[in-house]
């Protein structure tokens, strides 16, 4: 190929897409020291939300506080663009809190672009790459242009979203497209074909905006934000205030019949899209199909932003024509006179076979190249910013010649996240949900930091200083935890009174204050009455001590499990092992292992298909392996 | 994990072997044995007389021997306890100890654990992983085999149902700003209860013996008046299916157990095949080809004294791709059923009147089920770990009900609820957490 005439320039990494997971894979790697372009099918798309402006929300909060403990940056872009905050699930348990905020579009396309700007490692270019170069050795090589241009890099990292093969697809009407009327990526699919990635076809939708003038209010239930505000970030300080509020209504009857009346207008329903749409988020169309028996749909009316009157639809996402669209959401208590703006539609795009990849994402037949985000099969932009950091870091690690960062299942929301993509595979866009990790007791929100910030800290992305707080707090926590353990208290009337008034049982003999804070009911701010000597400490300190006492037990139980997971997760597997050549594996493990490759024992046992007898056959196998290697009998 | 396992081969002898192996031998040893010393104190390498006793009663006289790790097969504490011979009191001595704390040891782990931990030579190493996956694969078969019978489809059914509590919680915790009526938790209290005594109901029959899998279903089929309830009288040595010269007496299905040789046969004597215009033996007629069809074996019978008719050749149709055995009866007659149709078949000629032919029944049902003595290890290890699954499950809903009632948040109840789901559902290989996820987006309608 001669690349000569249109070379120019050179990056370590280059990043295909600057959306949310592009933004984390450009990041990262340039904050520890290596040349990034970031590629972009216009810059005016720079981290934008095409769906609904809100970040977090059940699992996915504590997505973007891992995400931050990491030293990404989707928290800090959150926490200072949102314009409503709440914690969902309050009252549920620690496990399930969930921080979301409904984020000012705009302003956070302008943030995010601003420091991707100001990033000095990082260049951003607007242009289409059409097609990844390789070495003969099958390594990434270089990437072109759609203009001809050719740069020459050592690691490409795709992040394309919906851009990729993108096509919209509204009633009878369909035209390719990227989303929010930008630029489709129409080339560079069948290059990767080329390279023999499988290439599936997703499709995801989104709802109406509609004009603020058009709603009326005073008809809608209203939805406030919290008074005390938690930020994403472990690091942004000062005073956070919510700005707006959302409103809720409901579809009915009428809107229903509209609805079905004009199905044979869907494409999802005429077989004109192709793509396997997700699973929790159906269209509404979907949802009044499929539970037919539903009197009523909810749906969430957030604003879009403070300088503009676009109002977003949450629950109402539809590829129907836009007649039917502006017919059914008027029969909808306080949108009688609804004006769209911008109609909903429906987006097929292009993404690869997730197990074809490695935990670190990046591909096992071709070095060098990585997938993120909803090219990966995933869906939502906190699973694509998780992606998108642990591909930037695993590339950034990789091209330094340093040990690859593989979060397991048990670190964090983000391991499992990758380690379901990558080993189980997925068949519809995947969401991640609470329900979704066996360890939800250690995987909480409020401790991302004590999970992951080591982590951060030795990748490089969290500096000294950092670390060093954290090393305070934990400190602090633990001296806490030992002297609640520690500290005994006898049955006085302030003491009794506030355990009758809490619900629960009187104490009649001595105690200590941790075997109190055990009751479920029990609080550690209400024990002050009976804790004379309590130090002054921070919230975020006695929060975790009481969470640690109370939750103690169930911890311990999830830490065991930890324990024997870890056991199988640390016999590693070589990528170069010839299954079919271990005498006693099963014919149908034998195929799964050859073909996943996976990098421990541990991983192998959670591929369908591989059963425990597998299992035992592969840890004497490796320990025959290794005696044979160290020339003993 | 302290694993045990039968470790002779399930047939009737004069001796049986028990073994266990792990840290906690000597612990469960102490529980149930009672003699001179406690094992827990007896030095490697010795043997003790004494009784292996379970609540005050006493199953067995054994002979106990103690190796001390890493003295011992496995390198780990191991405790053999030799006991009189037979199947039954095996079992229930490994029931013992798996009550106490033990592990039902899968397909050769106790050689796994003996190579790995360096005692035995590399070159042994190819024998272990053949043992292992050819038990791996036996296992395979009887777990698949297992899924059939009524205790595990009872334990899916709790299963499904566990799932479905847990869909529930996953919607409520995952969809918190959702409209969703049946994500309801206030009755987590009484639904767990329920599971709970499904749960106990379970291991009570298993207890029982009632549904454990104990033999071969066997379905005996064939046109009206041909002998099959007299066969099943036969087999069964008393009279337990009516018997009369009327096509047609037999209307229900008639169930009984019965060893043959080895095996254990769940006989059903069903209705003749036939097309009949009485409602009721209509019913019955229905319920022979249901049978017929789910069956693990079927006795399809035949009069060798008369000709082969259409219905005769319909059942020869039905069952041709399930294993059977054809029985040409009234032998004693003179031959007319013309025997060309039966080349290369399994055909005895019997009389089920004297039941002269009915003696070579067992090595025919031998050679189709290809029974050995590890086969029969498999079903037990795959039992045992069945019953110590559902009884894990058992604790863990215990406990998640009572941390409910402590008034605990939910999330930290779910923690209790997925352990006793992995625990109904290990044997199918699939994860609580998939399981939840999956039955919670097939009844919900959930998302933006």
């Amino acid at each position: 190929m001669d690349t000569s005439t249109n070379y120019i320039g050179k990056f370590d990494i280059v990043v295909i897409g600057a959306g949310h997971a592009g933004i984390e894979a450009a990041l990262a790697p340039a904050r520890l020291g290596l040349k990034v372009g970031i590629f972009t099918i216009t810059l005016d798309g720079i981290a934008n939300m095409p769906c609904n402006p809100s970040i977090g929300g059940t699992a996915k909060g504590n997505l973007v506080r891992e995400i931050d403990a990491l030293g990404g940056e989707m928290g800090k872009a959150a926490d200072a663009t949102f314009i409503q905050s709440r914690v969902l699930n309050l009252g549920k348990g620690p496990a399930v809190h969930s921080l979301r905020v409904q984020a000012d579009r705009v302003k956070y396309h302008i943030y995010m672009k601003s420091v991707l700007e100001r990033e000095p490692n990082v260049e951003i270019k607007q242009a289409e790459i059409t097609e990844i170069l390789t070495d003969d050795s099958g390594a990434v090589s270089g990437v072109r242009t759609k203009l001809g241009g050719y740069y020459d890099c050592k690691a490409v990292i795709i992040a394309t979203g919906t851009y990729l093969g993108g096509k919209i697809h509204v009633g009878e009407s369909n035209y390719e497209s990227g989303p929010d009327a930008t630029l489709p990526a129409k080339a560079l699919t069948s290059s990767l074909k080329q390279l023999g990635i499988s290439i599936r076809r997703f499709k995801t939708g989104t709802p109406a905006r509609v004009h603020k003038r058009s709603i009326d209010f005073s008809v809608l239930e209203k939805q406030d934000g919290d008074c005390h505000i938690i930020p994403f970030s472990f690091e942004t300080k000062g005073e956070l205030k919510n700005q707006v509020s959302c409103y809720i209504s409901y579809t009915n009857a009428e809107t229903h019949k509209i609805i079905l009346d004009n199905l044979d207008r869907s494409p999802l329903y005429s077989g004109r899209i192709e793509g396997v749409g997700p699973r929790y988020c159906p269209s509404i169309e979907d949802k009044v199909v499929r539970f037919s028996d539903k009197p009523r749909h909810q749906l969430f009316i957030e604003p879009m932003g403070l300088d503009t009157d676009e109002y977003y639809l949450q629950g109402m996402s539809s590829s129907l024509p836009e007649d039917v669209q502006l017919k059914f959401l008027r029969t909808i208590k306080g949108l009688e006179h609804v004006e769209i703006m911008r109609p909903a539609y429906a987006i097929e795009y292009d993404c690869c076979d997730p197990t074809e990849l490695l935990p670190t994402l990046e591909f096992r037949e071709h070095p060098g190249l990585y997938g993120a985000g909803q090219f990966n099969g995933s869906s939502g932009y906190e699973e694509a910013a998780a992606q998108g950091l642990v591909a930037g870091i695993n590339a950034a690690l990789k091209l330094q010649g340093r040990e690859p960062m593989i979060l397991d299942r048990a670190s964090s929301y983000i391991g499992t996240l990758v380690d379901d993509l990558v080993t189980k595979g997925v068949t519809d866009p995947y969401r991640m949900m609470t329900s979704r990790s066996e360890y939800r007791i250690l995987l909480r929100e409020d401790n991302a930091d004590e999970r992951l910030t080591p982590i951060g800290h030795e990748v490089g992305l969290i500096s000294d200083e950092r670390y060093e707080r954290l090393l305070q707090k934990e400190k602090m926590i633990a001296e806490e935890v030992d002297r609640l353990e520690h500290t005994n208290v006898a049955p006085g009337e302030a003491l009794n009174e506030y355990l009758i008034n809490s619900g629960t049982e009187p104490i009649s003999n001595g105690t200590t204050l941790a075997k109190l804070i055990r009751r479920p009911q029990v609080k550690y701010d209400g024990l002050i009455c009976a804790d004379k000597n309590r130090p002054e400490l921070p919230e975020e300190v006695t929060e975790q001590a009481e969470l640690r006492i109370k939750y103690e037990g169930y911890i311990n139980i999830q830490l065991k499990q930890v324990e024997d997971m870890r056991k199988l997760e640390s016999k590693k597997l070589s990528p170069d092992t010839d299954y079919t050549k271990i005498s006693g594996l099963r014919l149908e493990a034998a195929e799964k292992l050859q073909k996943r490759k996976p990098l421990s024992v541990g991983q192998a046992s959670r591929i369908s298909g591989v059963n425990p007898a597998d299992i035992s056959v592969l840890l004497i196998w490796l320990e025959k392996k290794r005696r044979e290697e160290s020339g003993g009998n | 994990m302290t694993i045990a396992a039968i470790s002779t081969p399930v047939y009737q002898g004069g001796l049986a072997v028990i073994r266990m192996s792990g840290e906690d031998s000597f612990r469960i040893a102490d529980n149930i044995f009672v003699g001179r010393t406690a094992p827990s104190e007896m030095a490697g390498y010795t043997c003790q007389y004494g009784k292996i006793v379970r609540g005050g009663r006493t199953l067995d006289d054994v002979i106990l021997t103690v190796f001390r790790a890493p003295h011992s097969y496995t390198g780990e504490d191991t405790v053999e306890i030799s006991c009189h011979g037979g199947v039954y009191l095996a079992r229930e001595i490994l029931k013992l100890i798996i009550e106490n704390g033990a592990e039902p040891a899968p397909a050769g782990e106790f050689t796994k654990r003996a190579f790995l931990a360096g005692k035995l030579s590399l070159t042994q190493a190819e024998g272990v992983l053949d043992i292992i996956s050819a038990n791996g694969e036996r296992e395979l078969v009887s777990a698949r085999a297992m899924r059939e019978g009524n205790l595990s489809k009872n334990i899916h059914a709790v299963a499904e149902d566990m799932v479905k509590i847990s869909g529930n919680l996953a919607a409520w915790s995952d969809y918190p700003d959702e409209d969703i009526p049946d994500a309801d938790t206030t009755h987590l209290g009484s639904d767990l209860s329920q599971i709970i005594n499904r749960l106990e109901h379970i291991l009570t029959s298993y207890d029982k013996g009632k549904i454990l899998r104990q033999g071969i279903d066997t379905a005996i089929v064939g046109r009206p008046n041909v002998g099959k309830s007299t066969l099943m009288n036969q087999l069964l040595g008393y009279r337990r299916s009516i018997v009369t010269e009327n096509a047609g007496t037999t209307r229900d299905v008639i169930e009984e157990s019965v060893r043959v040789g080895d095996f254990v046969l769940k006989l059903s004597d069903t209705a003749g095949i036939r097309d009949t215009e009485d409602p009721i033996e209509c019913i019955g007629v229905d319920l022979a080809t249901q049978k017929l069809e789910n069956s693990e074996l079927v006795l399809a019978v035949f009069d060798s004294s008369e000709e082969l008719t259409d219905t005769d050749r319909e059942i020869l149709e039905k069952i041709k791709n399930k294993p059977h055995i054809l029985l040409l009866n009234k032998s004693d007659l003179p031959e007319k059923l013309d025997s060309k149709y039966f080349l290369n078949e399994n055909i005895l000629f019997v009389s089920a009147e004297t039941g002269e032919g009915l003696e070579k029944l067992p090595e025919m049902i031998a050679d189709l089920f290809k029974l050995g003595g590890s086969s029969d290890t498999a079903e037990i290890y795959i039992s045992e770990r069945q019953r110590s699954q559902v009884s894990k499950a058992l604790d863990y809903v215990r406990l998640a009900l009572t941390e409910y009632q402590s008034g605990i948040t939910l999330d930290a109840v779910t923690v209790y609820m997925d352990e006793a789901l992995n625990a109904l559902l290990e044997l199918t290989g699939e994860r609580a957490t998939e399981a939840v996820v999956n039955n919670l987006f097939e009844r919900f309608c959930v998302g933006k």
